[in-house]
């Protein structure tokens, strides 16, 4: 490369006479994806001396993590000295309705808190105690205070900090690029390839070990809290090359997502709101959660307003208040009252922090909220309800992989964070997903460079057809003619996929959707895109789409397969958990042999040895 | 309650481009973002946004509104009179990639050239104890959202290419002020924030300030401090004088220049 130049957004070498044609890079490990996730992983593959791109969709320090806002779940101690990995570990678990990989929840629980404390080695300023220790707040099903936070922006510290880090270390960024397929030599990871958003010049990875980070899938739903990104590329990539995926019917509603005004719909209201004292009323005022309080948690949650609202500071002698329970619980319970006629005229239910805290309060601990609502809604939530109701956040299920070195089933593929599976089980607990993208960022970072350099000089090596072929398939979309706009197939998609395969299930609507995913199939293989390449939307939307089918494939079948009500999958005609069966098993899905649709296994859980097991006597 | 909005929306790339005018149906509680997707979606599918979280939480979707620098995602239609024309250009400091795409590497580079925090050894527990009073300072500039508005609005490199090179402009102006407060942090940058970074052809005129959507003092509680502390160090007769005659200065304790 004699007449090389450098990329004017990151500084990368790239071939001076490739215009228009291939650029072309050799790295140890590639990191598809810039969340928490992925830059953790490659700083931590950087420090273990493997030469690492992070090669992301949009602008470093723009990913969806920053719109993380109420914490790192880390069991530091700092405000309860009684908390400790175990009651982490054991939190994690109830949360998901125990059906967590248990040694993803065991690593997590453990190796959180020094993952916390190496961010603020970096320049993280987190909240502290009055002791000068990070700060830990309250959270759904965590029995002790345990999120280090900031504020309400906690994400944004987080990549803010992770992302000051790569730069410090001179890691190379390929800012808005996107990977559109794997490359492999035989069974084992060759390389990726992908495309400049800004120019559409295709650029091809040599590397044997690529780290997926790419986040969630909530973009094939209407009502989400999850931006444009978020059209499951790592696990379709994932599936594409080869690897499988589990617990897919698990997809997470955040009981609170602003309602109105329409344009923000499902923009997320942070747990936070509960966890500092926000409590949720129906349009008869009346506090309905008590009303919801399922066996299973019975034990632990306050059954009277009284006791619930001394728990905010005798946390000893008090149960925990039920607008307080997992996720999946309070999600289902909104749904029912808005269901039963008791919801606000904007079709939600009111969160109210103003009637129970001071303005300075909640100034002080929500302030992104606080904004959020002034700027958005004209709404000032010091002096009034919030309006909020369910919104699609987050896929439990994902690439299912190793727990201890984040590795799929492909040799040299690894995922990390919401992309992978495993961890959260059928139900994630808020906080436990910034600790995820530490604790096993770290480790797929380690273990790829681990691998990598374990190869020494025999590389797989990219086969030059598999580059043609995925550039061909890449620039397909503009070779069709009088096809259909892919934005008018993503909101319909967007629009079945809330009606049917929402938070409530049943048979025919599951049945009805997986029709209905056919012909979106169908109507996609003729979509036609106009422009050129640069810089343009349709053609990206183009490609994500084809993701987001495959990817809403799976949720469906996954979710008609799974007879049974747990965590992230409620099912109308199956209401109840069955621990017997279903609690012993996960769903795995993979691409199927003509590489159109999605086959479906039952496999058993990983068996948890004994001296874990007591803690759920 | 639906209405039909007439925008101009800045089409072209490097080499040119005009306004082109459009009209696009907007109802109650939009924001120009939500306009604008829908003539991407309606009428031209290949016009060029950077956008992302649709929450002023991210600071993808600059872009100047009749002129002003916002978000797109945070300007409610409801600012503005139904009857209006709404222009939307992309952000003038930094070249134009395509329509409201700029290419806003300049502050990548820059960000690269800042030195990062350097913190002591943790306390014997493992544990690092900082006062919540103290963190609050860092804390308010670790709200910015890099979304570049401050350096687009600010005269020293608006329409100034040649000034580029030599100054950082207000984003990193408040990192540098956020480093220098940090309770822990052992560097001294202070040499480096006026040398390198350029922090005295800042004039303080708050147009920064002014434009951050993030509501983020910029020049009161970031440019102005850290230029008094570069001054106290370089300017101050008292220290001068104290250097001359070989009094420690106190106020180097615990940091290294770097």
């Amino acid at each position: 490369m004699a007449d090389s130049t450098r990329h004017p957004m990151t500084g990368n070498e790239m071939s001076g006479s490739s215009e228009g044609g291939m650029e072309r890079h050799t790295y140890d490990v590639v990191v598809v994806g810039a969340g928490g996730a992925g830059l953790r992983a490659a700083i931590a593959a950087h420090e273990a001396g493997a030469r690492t791109a992070v090669v992301c969709k949009s602008l470093l320090g723009k990913a969806h993590t920053v719109m993380a806002e109420g914490g790192i779940a880390a069991a530091m101690g700092n405000r309860w000295p009684e908390d400790n990995w175990e009651v982490h570990f054991r939190d994690t678990m109830r949360g998901g309705k125990m059906l967590n990989n248990w040694r993803m929840a065991q690593l997590h629980a453990q190796e959180a808190p020094e993952r916390v404390q190496e961010l603020e080695d970096w320049g993280a300023l987190f909240d502290r105690t009055d002791d000068g220790l990070i700060s830990q707040r309250d959270f759904g099903g965590h029995k002790y205070a345990r999120l280090a936070h900031v504020g309400d922006r906690t994400g944004l510290e987080m990549i803010r900090t992770l992302q000051q880090r790569t730069v410090q270390l001179g890691i190379d960024v390929f800012m808005e690029c996107t990977v559109t397929d794997l490359l492999k030599e035989g069974d084992r990871i060759a390389g990726a390839i992908g495309y400049w958003r800004e120019s559409g010049r295709f650029i091809t990875f040599d590397a044997p070990s690529v780290i997926l980070a790419t986040g969630g899938i909530g973009k094939s739903f209407k009502v989400t809290s999850n931006s444009w990104e978020y059209t499951g590329d790592g696990h379709a990539l994932a599936m594409r090359a080869g690897a499988a995926l589990i617990n897919m019917e698990f997809v997470q509603f955040h009981p609170t997502g602003m309602v109105w005004p329409p344009s923000v719909k499902g923009l997320l209201v942070t747990e936070s709101v509960r966890g500092d004292g926000g409590i949720l009323k129906n349009s008869e005022g009346k506090r309905f959660m008590f009303d919801y309080i399922p066996e299973f948690f019975k034990a632990e949650t306050a059954d009277t307003i009284e006791e619930a609202d001394r728990w905010y500071d005798d946390k000893k002698n008090n149960r925990r208040p039920p607008e307080l329970l997992p996720r999946d619980e309070v999600a289902r319970a909104i749904n029912s009252e808005i269901k039963a006629g008791r919801g606000s005229p904007h079709g939600g239910i009111y969160l109210d922090i103003a009637s129970r805290r001071t303005p300075e309060f909640i100034r002080k601990r929500l302030p992104s909220m606080y904004h959020q609502f002034k700027e958005l809604a004209d709404v000032d939530i010091t002096a009034e309800p919030m309006e909020i109701g369910p919104t699609c956040h987050y896929v439990m299920g994902g690439v299912e992989v190793d727990a201890d070195t984040q590795e799929s089933a492909v040799t040299g593929l690894y995922a990390v964070g919401e992309c992978s599976g495993g961890m959260h089980g059928s139900n994630r607990l808020g906080g436990n997903s910034l600790g995820d993208l530490l604790v096993f960022g770290k480790r797929a970072g380690e273990a790829a460079s681990a691998y990598t350099a374990s190869l020494g000089d025999a590389r797989p090596a990219v086969s030059e057809d598999d580059v043609k072929t995925a550039q061909a398939s890449a620039l397909a979309p503009f070779e069709v003619e009088g096809g259909e706009n892919p934005y008018t197939i993503q909101h319909d998609l967007q629009q079945s996929m809330n009606d049917l395969v929402g938070i409530i299930r049943t048979a025919s609507e599951l049945e009805e959707s997986l029709r209905e995913i056919e012909v979106f199939k169908d109507r996609a293989k003729s979509m036609v895109v106009e422009g050129h390449r640069q810089y343009n939307p349709g053609w990206h939307l183009a490609l994500d789409l084809r993701n987001m089918l495959i990817v809403s494939e799976c949720i469906a079948k996954a979710a008609l397969a799974r007879k049974e009500s747990r965590g992230g999958h409620t099912r109308d005609d199956f209401p109840k958990t069955d621990t017997e069966v279903w609690g012993k098993k996960n769903l795995v899905v993979t691409l199927n042999a003509a590489g159109d649709g999605v086959d479906l296994a039952e496999k058993p859980l990983p068996v948890m040895p004994d001296e874990l097991k007591k803690y759920f006597e | 309650m639906g209405y039909d909005l007439k925008m101009r929306i800045w089409r072209g790339d490097q080499s040119g481009g005009d306004l082109g005018d459009y009209t696009v149906e907007v109802s109650e509680g939009e924001v120009v973002l939500d306009a604008l997707h829908r003539v991407q979606a309606t009428q031209a599918g290949d016009l060029a946004i950077r956008w992302n979280c649709k929450a002023g939480k991210c600071g993808s979707c600059s872009a100047e509104i009749n002129g002003r620098p916002r978000l797109l995602c945070m300007t409610r239609l409801s600012d503005f009179d139904e009857t209006e024309t709404i222009t939307v250009t992309p952000m003038r400091t930094f070249p134009v990639i395509r329509d409201l795409v700029t290419d806003v590497s300049f502050n990548y580079e820059k960000a690269k050239e800042l030195p990062y925090a350097e913190l002591p050894p943790r306390d014997p527990d493992g544990k690092r104890r900082m006062a919540q009073i103290d963190v609050e300072r860092g804390q308010e500039f670790r709200k910015c959202i890099e979304c570049f508005l401050c350096q687009d609005t600010c005269h020293v490199v608006r329409d100034h290419e040649e000034n580029k090179p030599a100054f950082a402009g207000p984003r990193f102006f408040l990192r540098y002020a956020e480093l220098d407060m940090h309770p822990l942090d052992t560097h001294d940058r202070r040499a480096l924030a006026q040398g390198a970074a350029g922090l005295g052809m800042c004039n303080i005129t708050k147009c920064c300030t002014e434009v951050c959507p993030e509501g983020i003092k910029i020049t009161d509680n970031a440019i102005i401090p850290m230029k008094e502390r570069v001054v106290d160090r370089k300017y101050d007769p008292l220290v001068w004088l104290g250097n001359k005659i070989g009094i420690r200065n106190k106020d180097n304790d615990g940091r290294t220049e770097v």
